[in-house]
């Protein structure tokens, strides 16, 4: 198979305004055009979206607002991982040789249609987010003993690493106390523990091996690759288990030929403090029993091995961009270019993604 | 609106079953997951056991396996508080945007 990798990227400020998602695509784009050397449009293959949003044909739109006339474009929507498997769909159209460039822009505005998902009638009158959020956080607490203050870790953390995110949507840090007694949701979520819903945008662009050293002299490949779904509806779910990441993350370890152990810098899909907790176990970069104390020891030490950009909590979630931030935070981690958020000596890095209560994960494997 | 949503606004919880392999098919579908084959409407069971729950405001809420196959989330009322795998009862149930389902404990 082709060797794949990214060639540019770039990305908007996450905030609460409601902005045209046109312009927010627009924006994170026009950054890949500036920052990524000998672009033109004519090299540019293929365009792809990533959007939960409901507006009609943006592939079609971006491109014409960028000058760009691609032989492949389209939208891809996948709930909370429409970004990373908006990037396989790249990878896959590169990798078959329909195209050798392709531009994968995401996106969301805050108040965007992906947060609920209406047709899971198994989740009752309980179908925002919070109440699986609540279940996946009791079910943890019973089998762990997890307590308030190793959940309130994981926000304190990953506040604390957004605030040298220039494009995050927190740059406040919070202590754990803080977040202890922040606004109650449910008996098992405090508002602290959520991600924030926002708008945003973020962009990159994949190249195969031969084209990418034009625009590159610092390749970041993608060496693994897996997704896995599950099911649509949440009440499937094992409560104890990720079980999609797990399959995903098998599928993309075995094809990069990486033991977890290698990984240098992970971005992980923490919608809720717990989801950070869960995912460190099931993707291997800590025994199960032992996610909290793996996570307490990375704030006692400020080593920002997980969330570096500071997660969904820190950062915020606009659906459709999600994913490819995460994949661009840890290209520039494997770039050595991540400034204050640098992880020394990163070599490898994963990115963890996930859909609707995990029913759905995927996993992409990264390196330099 | 399909028929298990007319049927719970009267008050009726109405699953699919298929016709040839017997599967409950969960969330309702007129089309078997299992066998492809078509699906037939049931009763649901009414009495199911509490999976999970938790408390917002002073609701209880949870996870509620009605069958094998078959979890919902759901009010979950009484005098006590939930314990896991408690037995509990359809109480009510009815459609207003959302399917809504209220179960009451069944004390020992």
């Amino acid at each position: 198979m082709k060797k794949i990798g990214i060639a540019g990227y770039g990305s908007t400020r996450f905030s609460k305004n409601d902005i045209p998602i046109e312009e927010l695509l627009l924006e994170s784009t026009k950054q890949v055009f500036q920052t990524t050397s000998n672009l033109s449009q004519d090299l540019i293959d293929g365009v792809l979206v990533s959007t939960n949003d409901n507006s009609k044909y943006l592939s079609a739109i971006l491109s014409e607002l960028t000058g760009i006339k691609p032989k492949i474009s389209h939208t891809i929507e996948h709930l909370c991982s429409s970004g990373t498997n908006a990037v396989i769909s790249a990878f896959s159209y590169i990798a078959s040789g329909l195209a050798d460039v392709i531009l994968v822009a995401g996106g969301d505005v805050i108040g965007n249609p992906g947060q609920v998902l209406e047709w899971d009638k198994s989740r009752g009158q309980f179908n925002h987010p919070i109440y699986w959020g609540s279940m996946f956080t009791k079910a943890h607490k019973r089998k762990f003993n997890t307590t308030e203050e190793e959940l309130a870790i994981v926000s304190a953390k990953n506040h604390k690493q957004a605030i040298d995110n220039p494009n995050s949507y927190s740059h406040k840090p919070y202590t754990i106390s803080q977040i202890m007694n922040s606004k109650i949701i449910t008996d098992d979520l405090r508002i602290l523990d959520c991600s924030y819903p926002c708008s945003g945008s973020a962009s990159i662009l994949l190249a195969s091996e031969d084209i990418l050293k034009k625009f590159t002299d610092t390749p970041v490949w993608i060496s693994g690759i897996g997704q896995k779904t599950n099911s649509a509806s949440f009440t499937k779910n094992d409560l104890s288990t990720l079980s999609s990441t797990v399959s995903a993350s098998d599928d993309a370890y075995t094809m990069s030929n990486t033991n977890p152990n290698e990984i240098d810098v992970a971005e992980i899909h923490d919608a809720f403090s717990v989801c950070e907790l869960m995912a460190v176990g099931d993707l291997g970069l800590t025994k199960k029993d032992k996610a909290s104390e793996f996570v307490r020891n990375l704030f006692n030490t400020e080593n920002r091995k997980i969330n570096p950009r500071g997660g969904l909590i820190g950062a915020g979630h606009p659906l459709g961009a999600t994913g490819i931030s995460q994949i661009i935070e840890i290209t520039q981690q494997l770039q050595n270019n991540a400034q204050k958020r640098q992880i020394p000596n990163a070599r490898k890095g994963l990115v963890h993604n996930m859909s609707a209560a995990a029913t759905s994960s995927t996993v992409l494997i990264l390196e330099s | 609106m399909n028929k298990f949503q007319n049927e719970l606004k009267g008050g009726n919880f109405v699953i699919s079953e298929c016709t040839s392999c017997n599967q409950v098919v969960w969330p309702p579908s007129n089309f078997c997951n299992i066998c492809h084959n078509n699906t037939i409407w049931r009763n649901a069971n009414n009495i199911g056991k509490i999976i999970e729950f938790s408390k917002k405001n002073n609701d209880y809420f949870g996870l509620i396996e009605i069958e094998q196959n078959l979890k919902v989330m759901g009010k979950i009322i009484g005098s006590e508080t939930p314990r896991i795998e408690q037995k509990v009862e359809l109480k009510n149930c009815s459609y207003n945007k959302t399917p809504e389902f209220i179960f009451e404990i069944i004390s020992n």
